[in-house]
């Protein structure tokens, strides 16, 4: 497949260049958990982070969106570089994302839940709030309208009342989702979202995956440990492995390589 | 209650997030809103007016400030005492500085005094959570009891040192110090009551509430958000310190008619606390039930007693009062950990598919 031209429709998706991590190093203590990682991530396109546990994949997300500050290198995001990124600006700047473990706010309810993914959004004062009047009363309805929408895409209609602590994983997973697409992100970073599901649970994410992307354009950076999941969703994939990166390229390109087969089936050093 | 969510559609969001947006519901809160305004003041004795339905609707107001903090934000605090005692200290000082001020702005600049003190005091709580967070606001408790009764500059250099309630009117009524009418007393704090737990319902359930729960819930994902930890969590704490003040003015202004420290000592703290616990984390109905429950429990048993004819000494009343209060807590907790409000909640459901629940 490496040989044939890219679909028209694929073209047009992908842009030019929305961010880009340089030489990002991140230590804890002693353990070097990312040394000198550099890849770009493209507008509008599925980039797919792979590598064995431990490799460093969830670090990487979390220095993108500033939850870890690298000690050395910067994050290139839409033509302003920083050094190190910060959670609030990460967030306001439209970078979402989603937990490997479930990071819901589990007492309150599905709506309640998605309604927070637009908290950067809302500018009512304190008083307007506290008297359920003017723009206090006028974005609760007007966001409510969107959270609606997400919750129509996402199919979750019927627990849109239900507090998330009482839901399945499946849907759990799915609510989280649906909380990182109500702040309307440019770059959206899902952390394993298909992790512990049956297969049908999978198809059914990886068809939101693929509508988010076609449907509003989102960026999306996955990590995933089903490599069927992965070749079929990405369009290009960084491989790490004990913090260095070890390829990076499209689906068939990675499988062909090597170094990923190497550490992927393990291979004896001598 | 005998209705049915049945047959209820919305058709626009602004119904459907209405406060109440259950019609018969409506109805039964307004009527009780009604009953307490229009005819407790009629049927009422005095009794109940000053020693059970003023203390607990001002205990209430306390609930539901510390119920903003605990149950809604997630931060546990002990200093609920002090920061009443700041509102009925400064509250104090204001009305007499400025007697011909109306006394509802001494009683709400009482509550903003206490909101400063209690965003500083809950400044730890951006470092320290939990149990070791309680410890902090300890020091809240008694530095601020112990600075208020050390300083003869809060009680206007007062001999006693416990100087009472200043008489202030409202429309021509006496409604604070030991000469006013009860039932003016009452309707005073009842509207104050009224307002501000609906003002709560409101900021609870909009963004800042939002803000609250997530950082309660999940307070790395929160702040991954873009919600920010160091304004949410202090706003919880002034906001929550604004109500314990209001509460600590009305206490001493219109139940005590007098300014004194140990109304406020560290036991008034755990009080407060209990009601949340009882009635509910996270609930303004709890907040209103609790207090209802903890504050006229042993008042309850006491009567109990008399009332069954038995007799037994004072002091042995006092102390299996105690034990049976203590028991029934303990009780609450493990048939219903999440407080009187989940019963009602869960009553209601269970109503709701009454006699078929399958």
């Amino acid at each position: 497949m490496s040989g044939v031209a890219p679909v028209s429709g694929q073209a047009e998706r992908i842009g030019g260049e929305l961010l880009r991590v340089d030489n990002v190093s991140l230590s804890f203590g002693g353990v070097k958990a990312l040394s000198e990682i550099s890849f770009d991530i493209k507008k509008g396109e599925i980039r797919s982070i792979i590598g064995p546990n431990g490799a460093g994949k969830s670090s990487m997300l979390n220095v993108v969106n500033g939850f870890y500050q690298a000690q050395e290198g910067s994050i290139h995001y839409k033509g302003v570089t920083y050094a190190p990124m910060r959670p609030y600006i990460a967030a306001s700047n439209g970078i979402a994302r989603t937990f490997q473990n479930i990071a819901l706010f589990r007492g309150m309810s599905t709506l309640d839940n998605i309604m927070t993914g637009r908290v950067l959004k809302m500018k009512a004062s304190l008083l307007e709030q506290a008297l359920y009047m003017f723009r206090g009363k006028s974005e609760e309805l007007e966001h409510r309208e969107h959270v609606e929408k997400v919750i129509d895409f996402l199919e979750i209609q019927a627990i849109r009342r239900t507090p998330v602590g009482r839901l399945p994983y499946g849907l759990q997973k799915r609510v989280e989702l649906g909380r990182a697409l109500a702040a309307e992100p440019d770059l959206l970073l899902l952390d394993e979202p298909m992790a512990g599901m049956n297969v049908e649970e999978k198809e059914d994410m990886s068809r939101f995956i693929i509508d988010v992307n076609e449907q509003f354009g989102t960026t999306i950076a996955l990590i995933e440990h089903d490599m069927s999941v992965v070749m079929d969703l990405s369009d290009r994939v960084v491989v790490l492995d004990y913090g260095k990166k070890l390829a990076d390229g499209t689906p068939d390109e990675v499988r062909g390589n090597q170094d990923v087969i190497d550490a992927y089936l393990g291979v004896t050093h001598d | 209650m005998f209705y049915r969510e049945a047959g209820v559609f919305k058709t626009t969001y602004s119904d459907d997030m209405a406060l109440l947006p259950i019609p018969l519901d409506k109805f039964f809160v307004l009527s009780v809103i009604a009953f307490m305004v229009l005819v407790v003041p009629f049927i009422a004795s005095e009794y109940w007016l000053e020693s059970i339905l003023i203390p607990v609707l001002i205990l209430s107001l306390a609930a539901i400030g510390l119920n903003i903090l605990t149950g809604y934000a997630g931060q546990l605090s002990l200093g609920t005492g002090a920061f009443m005692a700041a509102g009925a200290y400064l509250g104090y000082k204001f009305v007499t500085a400025f007697p011909d001020i109306n006394i509802v702005v001494g009683v709400l600049v009482g509550g903003l005094a206490s909101a400063m003190i209690g965003a500083v005091f809950g400044a730890p709580s951006l470092r320290i959570k939990g149990f070791y967070l309680a410890v902090t606001t300890l020091a809240a408790q008694f530095f601020l009891i112990w600075l208020f009764t050390k300083q003869p500059w809060f009680v206007n250099y007062s001999i006693s040192g416990v100087p009472t309630a200043p008489p202030r009117e409202i429309f021509g009524f006496l409604v604070t110090g030991a000469e006013s009418n009860e039932t003016a007393r009452y309707l005073f704090v009842l509207s104050f009551v009224i307002v501000f737990a609906l003002i709560a319902r409101n900021l609870t359930r909009g963004r800042i509430g939002r803000s609250w729960m997530a950082i309660r819930d999940m307070d790395i994902a929160a702040e991954l958000i873009g919600i920010k930890p160091l304004q949410t969590k202090l706003s919880a704490f002034a906001i929550s310190s604004f109500y314990c003040g209001m509460a600590g003015a009305l206490w001493a202004f219109c139940y005590i008619n007098i300014v004194e420290p140990s109304a406020f000592d560290i036991n008034r703290s755990f009080q407060i606390l209990f009601m949340i616990i009882i009635g509910g984390l996270g609930s303004i109905l709890g907040s209103f039930l609790g207090a209802a429950f903890i504050f006229t429990l042993p008042i309850f048993l006491n009567n109990a007693a008399t009332g069954l004819g038995l007799e037994v000494s004072t002091a042995l009343i006092r102390h299996v009062e105690f034990m049976i209060f203590g028991a029934m807590i303990i009780f609450f907790l493990i048939v219903e950990p999440h407080g009187l409000a989940r019963m009602w909640s869960i009553a209601k459901e269970k109503l709701r598919m009454w006699p078929f629940p399958y």
